[in-house]
């Protein structure tokens, strides 16, 4: 198992809101996960939590990274893990270029098996294959990006900084159908290679490209049911209140 | 590639061993003034200039506005010490004590790599200076304050507290009265100085003040670039740093002053900084200010002659028990000047740094432009920081651009970085770096290693 996440509840740290009622959710290699859930219904918080945000806190239950605890890890720590959030609303780090980031992240999770020159020529090729203008490498992180420039700059770090479990909150929004598709591609490729996904999605346009092992409606908290992918059918047709559990919103 | 740099804070935090030849008494009297005068053998005009300036600063009151300057006991400051090396010509005829001090500073360093001159002011007296026998040639006068008042009187006279008169205020009156070294640079006419002119002032004596006066002189068309760098050992009594910088840049001159100012924590660096710019000529101030406990400095520059241009970029930092108190001015008097203000302040661990601007532009200064943008950043939530850019403007027929922000940092760019694999403190200093970086840039590369490096050691510091 990779990931395990056993009846995790959580809050945020100022207000004390509990968001995440009881999560359960078990992931191995190279499986690709969904969740699927209307918006406002606090997937982004569990993305948040699994990465250790600082701005939540876990009330009870547990996340297992390999059968480890990773609870009391701070973020940079489950990234050395091996896990990658690639995040809905990337944020601009003023007068940090793109590229110098991208091989200081890299460098950090794995040290020095590579050099400069060989990371920043594996840079180019995956702005490219994700259609980045290789100028955007050479600028501040985000900065002057358009939206679906900044999400081809998130599945390209995924695909860079190699990690074991990718989670990707709402990474087709803003994205132009050649670019789901593009995206989509990589994910199935990464997750050949026994890389696992958890996809964060509030509609199924995604789904038309890539084959999900499971798919998990997430409401109000929790997951409150997991299937195969007619499930997101049923959803895409005739809404949310068809699920069992609906009725505690 | 991990850059990891090490830094090592004690490099600033030494004690020197070097015993004073002549002290004063603590606190300030007429006799005092005069016998400092007497000992430097100066001429009359100057003797008056600091009793005059005594007098003045017996008599107004402390500035109105910027740091607390309450705990400042002017008794306990004396004012001029000398030390056992008088003017050494060589290196060779450094005693070895400066030396160890100047190698802790990095000076021979700097010698090597043959910049022009090494001026080093050790307590309030020059010690060692080497001039390139190239400069003399080219009829440029490089000395150390006293001997310029000695050996060119009526040439220094015509400069010397012209553009900051002792009545300014208080601390330019202190100034006024017990100034000690410092250094005369004229630039003849049309003459552009190849490689920047370099001094250093460390003092290292407890309780004692340091007021060097620094007067730059670039006739027509001549070109120079002074980089001034202090640093100071720490200890429990108070200091004071009070010196003054006087540049005229003449018809189409060109000066750049640079400075990285890093007194030791305990220092209240109350420092004036002026220039005046005759037609075509142009002025540039680069300042980093991180070190002493207070400081209030406000490099201005006066545009005098038509079409006259000025920049000025800094980079404040404030750090536990720090208020800096600093900002550019800029003067505009005449039609189609230009100027360019660029500051950016960061504050942590409850320092403040208060931005206090000036730019006027006065009634007969049309066509005329001007930009100011101040922008600063907290990084947590005991600092402060505040920004005050005034403008005053008399022209209707000028181009202003004008831009200030204080912000704090974001915790969810902390945390994307992290997310990236990046420890808190790598992210913090990322965030800070990436802050200055259009600052940093027009900085000479040593300058912005030492930046860096302090950067990283005050936020790894801070995290713990």
């Amino acid at each position: 198992m990779l990931l395990d996440i056993k009846n995790l509840k959580a809050r945020t740290r100022e207000s004390k809101k509990e968001i995440l009622k009881g999560v359960d959710l078990k992931i191995d290699s190279g499986e690709i996960h969904v969740i699927m859930g209307p918006n406002g219904s606090g997937k982004s918080t569990l993305a948040n939590v699994i990465m250790g945000n600082p701005k939540y806190e876990v009330t009870e239950g547990e996340i297992l990274l390999e059968g480890n605890s990773i609870m009391d890890l701070s973020t940079d720590k489950r990234a050395k893990l091996g896990i990658f959030l690639a995040f809905q609303n990337p944020l601009e780090i003023p007068g940090v270029k793109f590229s110098q980031f991208l091989v200081s992240s890299y460098r950090n999770l794995h040290g020095e098996d590579k050099t400069i020159f060989e990371l920043n020529e594996e840079i180019e090729k995956l702005a490219h294959r994700v259609s980045l203008d290789e100028n955007h490498l050479g600028r501040y992180i985000n900065v002057g990006f358009s939206g679906g420039e900044k999400k081809k700059g998130e599945i390209l770090q995924a695909r860079f900084l190699k990690p074991k479990l990718v989670i990707l909150d709402e990474i087709d929004s803003g994205l132009d159908v050649d670019s789901v598709k593009t995206v989509s591609s990589m994910i199935e490729e990464m997750a050949e290679e026994g890389i696992a996904f958890i996809l964060i999605t509030h509609y199924k346009r995604i789904l038309n490209f890539v084959k999900p092992d499971v798919v998990h409606i997430y409401l109000n908290g929790r997951i409150v049911e997991s299937g195969g992918i007619e499930l997101a059918d049923l959803i895409e047709e005739k809404g949310y209140s068809v699920v069992k559990g609906s009725e505690t919103r | 590639m991990k850059n990891k740099l090490i830094i090592d804070d004690t490099k600033f935090d030494f004690i020197a061993k070097a015993k004073p030849v002549y002290k004063t008494e603590p606190g300030l009297t007429r006799e005092i003034i005069e016998e400092i005068s007497y000992f430097k053998e100066e001429p009359d005009w100057m003797r008056e200039l600091r009793l005059k300036s005594l007098q003045i600063f017996n008599e107004i009151h402390e500035p109105r506005f910027g740091v607390d300057v309450s705990n400042l006991d002017m008794s306990r400051i004396v004012a001029y010490i000398k030390p056992e090396a008088l003017k050494a010509t060589s290196w060779e005829d450094v005693p070895g004590e400066i030396k160890e001090v100047f190698e802790k500073l990095g000076i021979p360093e700097a010698e090597r790599k043959a910049l022009s001159g090494v001026g080093a002011q050790y307590d309030s007296e020059i010690v060692y200076r080497n001039i390139q026998r190239k400069m003399e040639k080219l009829g440029v006068i490089f000395l150390d304050m006293e001997s310029a008042v000695r050996k060119y009187p009526d040439l220094v006279r015509r400069y010397f507290m012209k553009l900051v008169p002792p009545t300014d205020h208080k601390y330019a009156a202190l100034h006024g009265a017990i100034w000690s070294g410092g250094t005369f640079l004229y630039v003849p006419a049309n003459v552009e100085i190849p490689m920047p002119l370099q001094a250093y002032f460390l003092m290292s004596s407890p309780g004692m003040g340091q007021f060097e006066h620094t007067i730059i002189v670039a006739e027509e068309g001549s070109e120079v670039t002074f980089i001034e760098g202090c640093s100071a050992p720490r200890y429990n009594i108070l200091n004071l740093h009070a010196g003054m910088v006087e540049i005229y840049v003449k018809r189409g001159a060109k000066v750049k002053y640079m400075t990285i100012q890093n007194w030791s924590k305990n220092t209240y660096n109350l420092n004036t900084k002026r220039a005046i710019v005759e037609e075509g000529g142009f002025m540039s101030w680069v300042s980093g200010s991180f070190g002493s406990g207070k400081t209030m400095l406000y490099p201005t520059t006066i545009l005098k002659g038509k079409g006259a241009s000025s920049e000025s970029i800094s980079i404040t930092y404030a750090g536990e028990k720090q208020h800096l108190d600093t900002g550019s001015k800029m003067i505009h008097l005449a039609p189609h000047t230009s100027s360019v203000i660029q500051a950016r302040s960061i504050s942590m661990k409850g320092g403040w740094t208060f931005y206090r601007g000036l730019l006027k532009i006065g009634e007969k200064a049309e066509k005329s432009k001007a930009t100011v943008s101040c922008t600063a950043l907290m990084l947590d939530n005991e600092s402060k920081s505040d920004t005050l850019p005034i403008m005053e403007i008399h022209n209707g027929e000028v181009d202003v651009g004008h831009e200030a922000r204080v912000g704090r940092i974001s915790e969810e760019q902390i945390f994307y970085l992290m997310t990236r694999g990046l420890s808190e403190s790598e992210a913090r200093s990322f965030i800070v770096k990436g802050f200055i970086e259009p600052v940093v840039k027009e900085l000479p590369l040593e300058y912005a290693v030492e930046l860096y490096k302090l950067i990283e050691m005050e936020i790894e510091s801070s995290i713990g």
